[in-house]
């Protein structure tokens, strides 16, 4: 067994790869390794991954109990063996719900990350590249949509779509693509100056294919790393608009509704806005440490 | 081979502008290695890439390989003219394999036999195949300028422009670069063009020298003028006699 | 040298790293007076790692250990922060490759060169701009009153490279290293700089230490020369002997040199041989 796995690691980290796949692998390797012995990283890293465990198998671990099985009965019971973490205020079980949580959270980052990342990408590569007139017109618009403050943008957005997670995820996409499209020009200026896009211009390549090929890739990076030290800020947003009423809508367990519903009775029956808080609170801690994490595991001079 | 007439390069930066090339013009034959000297400003590294048409120029008249160019160019015109840049650190594509690099222009051209081209290319520039999937921060300066060199000539371009090719490079590196491109221009029969500010390498490789000094062509020389010093201009002299090493003025 | 300078004896230097030791200088001897002494080397070689450990500039990791490293009477080996402080600027100063990144660019050149006359020679403000000024003049500055209240980003590589020189030497070291100081600048302005140098040591009697990749350079402008490989001294010679080098690898660093003076077919490569390291 340890020979087999001696031997992975010298296949992983030979430097003759006989393949791409396995020059790719090792590349993949290492950056892991570097991940995996910086400790804060790991706790990142190991938040993250249970994050998307608990949202894909929350029903195996909701104990039978329904997140919106309602039971007036026992409202806001202090937990115990029958509610791990107490009921809310419509009797509610707050583990069950706390579980399914993940899943809304999960949702909203990926579908924020779906809409945020190929925006900036496309808007900062683009007026990086292309310059002058279309990089002006560009950052122009960038600069108008930095000017809106999130909240009250993801106010207005649901005050007029009317209040939902789709809505908020819009709302915040909106305000937040403009730092990717920074980001983005920013690198992009740096590349295309660089002598190896002068050689892809002269073995013909397309103006497409080199930002696509060429200059994507090398922006990715960065935008990745910031996208993740941001989750964290958009988890909250997300949670600040649950919290507010415009963004899951009841019954629909989303981790700032359950704070916001827990806010009336904090002094007396504390689990109820505590339990979703510390759920809050872990994960954008572990999007933070991850993202410090992925920015080292980039950083060209640590390969 | 590469006819120029009258280039002028003018970088406009907000108000100012810039003249980088100054009326130059130049006419490179066949199979000649051409050869521009000069210090940082003199435009040298411009008209390269002028005449690859990475910077936008004007002229009475650029002919590249009977065909005129213009500073907008076409899949197929590229494929004449490939360049190999100074900085090796710069000039490969730091998240791609040599592999990658080197099918790249395959792709763009729609070259069939990819590997057996990727291979032949690294061994006509020294590289073994174990180099093959390695990415550029596990190569030496010396092998990344040979992975250059080879992304340069496996389109076998009829003409290779060398802007201060071995500059980053060790002296020992240097002469086995200097040497492969001294092979290899036999062997693909190459025009090229080498810019430097090495007065010295020019003269190996180079048997016609242009002299620039503030975007304009100071004088036309050869490499045996060069060598003996038989030259008209005070600045070639004067470049001349700094190359060779530092001279104590005897103080009374 | 009947007044010698700088005398290192064994000097070895390694840094441990995740791969192992790493020896950057392996048992170095040399002796220094007031001249000017080439160290030449490719990159790796060495040679600017030993003239960091001369100004005890090395990084707190590094492994230094010698049987002897005396600057004129001064035990180095010992020397406490403090008594490097001591020396640094005031006795021994360093010229570096860029002055680019060699000058603080958010302060004008007069005052980063009054700074120092200040700092080491606790000079009060009209004798330390009086100081500054001569030794712009020195450096062949032509406007020294303009040049004093520029910022470095308004100079000239050249220019830049001479106020470097001019901020080393106000303090008056006796020792000066100077690690690439001409390699960023073109070869006609290389020259002055290398003139204003040679001036400055004949005149003030420094000793020089000159760190360079380049052979001519070094075999024109200084005395003798330490040929390093792998971090070892291959050889000492005069400079002016540099063409009847005896050690394999000078002799093939000379040869891979293409030259202005002759035609070679072919440039030698260097063949490395493992015996030159043991």
């Amino acid at each position: 067994m340890s020979d087999v796995s001696i031997s992975l690691k010298q296949w992983l980290l030979s430097d003759a790869p006989a393949s791409p796949r396995q020059a790719f692998l090792g590349n993949v390797f290492r950056a892991t390794r570097t991940v995996v012995k910086n400790p804060s990283a790991l706790a990142g890293l190991v938040i993250v991954l249970l994050l998307i465990v608990i949202a894909i198998v929350a029903p195996f671990l909701d104990r039978g109990i329904s997140p919106i099985a309602q039971d007036l009965s026992n409202r806001l019971h202090v937990p115990d063996a029958a509610h791990w973490f107490g009921t809310d205020e419509l009797g509610r079980d707050i583990y069950s719900r706390t579980l399914y949580g993940a899943r809304v959270t999960l949702t909203i980052v990926a579908l924020v990350s779906v809409v945020v990342a190929p925006i900036g990408l496309a808007v900062g590569t683009m007026a990086g590249y292309l310059g002058g007139w279309v990089d002006a017109l560009l950052m122009r618009i960038t600069d108008i949509f930095l000017a809106f403050p999130r909240l009250v943008l993801a106010l207005a957005f649901a005050a007029a779509l009317g209040p939902g997670i789709e809505n908020a995820v819009i709302a915040i996409s909106l305000t937040a693509w403009p730092a990717y499209a920074r980001i983005a020009r920013a690198e992009t200026v740096t590349i295309a100056r660089s002598d190896f896009i002068s050689a892809v211009i002269m073995q013909g390549a397309s103006t497409t294919r080199i930002l696509i090929k060429h200059v994507v890739p090398l922006c990715l990076s960065s935008v990745i790393v910031r996208l993740t030290l941001d989750m964290a800020g958009i988890i909250l947003t997300a949670a600040g608009l649950g919290f507010l009423g415009l963004g899951a809508q009841p019954p629909t367990p989303e981790w700032g509704a359950m704070v916001s519903a827990g806010r009336e009775v904090i002094l007396d029956q504390w689990w109820v806005a505590t339990i979703p808080g510390i759920a809050i609170f872990i994960v954008s801690l572990g999007f933070n440490l991850l993202g410090d994490g992925l920015r080292d595991v980039f950083d060209p001079k640590s390969v | 081979m590469i006819e120029v007439t009258n280039l002028n390069v003018i970088f406009r930066n907000g108000g100012s502008a810039m003249h980088a090339v100054r009326g130059v013009s130049l006419d490179v034959a066949k199979g000649e290695t051409f050869g521009i000297v000069g210090e940082s400003g003199s435009g040298k590294s411009t008209i390269l890439r002028a005449i690859a048409g990475l910077v936008a120029s004007t002229s009475d008249a650029m002919v590249i390989n009977g065909h005129e160019a213009g500073p907008k160019r076409n899949r197929d015109e590229r494929r004449f003219m490939q360049c190999v840049f100074q900085d090796p650190y710069g000039s490969l594509h730091p998240r791609q394999t040599v592999d990658a690099t080197l099918r790249e222009p395959l792709i763009i051209h729609k070259i069939a036999d990819k590997d057996a081209k990727i291979e032949k290319a690294l061994s006509d520039v020294g590289l073994s195949p174990q180099h093959r999937f390695r990415y550029p921060h596990q190569l030496s300066g010396g092998q990344r300028q040979r992975v250059a060199i080879a992304r340069a000539l496996i389109l076998s371009p009829p003409i290779l422009l060398l802007d201060e090719p071995t500059s980053a490079l060790d002296v020992s590196i240097q002469a086995e670069i200097l040497n492969l491109l001294a092979r290899l221009r036999k062997s693909y029969s190459l025009t090229s063009i080498l810019v430097s500010h090495d007065l010295a390498v020019v003269a190996h490789l180079c048997s016609r020298i242009a002299v620039m000094q503030f975007g304009r062509l100071v004088e036309l020389i050869n490499a045996q003028d060069l060598r003996t010093g038989h030259v008209r201009e005070t600045y070639t002299q004067e470049l001349i006699s700094a190359s060779k090493g530092f001279t104590r003025n005897k103080k009374i | 040298m009947s007044d010698s300078l700088l005398e290192v004896q064994n000097l070895n230097v390694s840094f441990p790293g995740r791969g192992g030791i790493t020896h950057a200088v392996r048992n170095a001897s040399f002796e220094l007076g007031r001249e000017r002494l080439g160290i030449v080397g490719e990159s790796g070689s060495g040679k600017s790692t030993m003239g960091r450990a001369l100004l005890g500039l090395l990084p707190q990791t590094a492994i230094i250990n010698a049987q002897k490293m005396n600057f004129s009477g001064v035990d180095l080996l010992n020397c406490t922060e403090a008594g490097w402080q001591s020396l640094r600027g005031r006795r021994m100063s360093m010229v570096m490759q860029d002055p680019k990144y060699s000058l603080n660019p958010v302060m004008t050149v007069g005052h980063q060169i009054g700074e120092t006359c200040k700092l080491q020679l606790g000079s009060n403000a009209a004798d330390a701009k009086r100081r500054s000024l001569a030794m712009l003049e020195a450096v062949k500055i032509r406007n020294p009153d303009r040049v004093f209240d520029l910022y470095p980003h308004q100079l000239s590589g050249g220019m830049g490279q001479r106020v470097m020189i001019a901020m080393m030497l106000v303090a008056e070291p006796d020792l000066l290293i100077a690690d690439e100081p001409t390699s960023a600048l073109d070869v006609t302005v290389q020259n002055e700089v290398l003139r204003i140098l040679d001036d400055l040591v004949r005149d003030r009697g420094m000793g020089l230490i000159f760190i360079s990749h380049n052979l001519t350079v070094v075999s024109s402008f200084c005395d003798r020369i330490l040929v390093m490989y792998g971090g070892k001294i291959m050889e000492e010679c005069k400079a002016s002997e540099l063409h009847n080098a005896k050690h394999p690898y000078t002799r093939a660093l000379i040869a891979a040199a293409p030259s202005l003076d002759q035609l070679r077919a072919e440039l030698a490569t260097v063949k490395r041989d493992p015996e030159w390291l043991k």
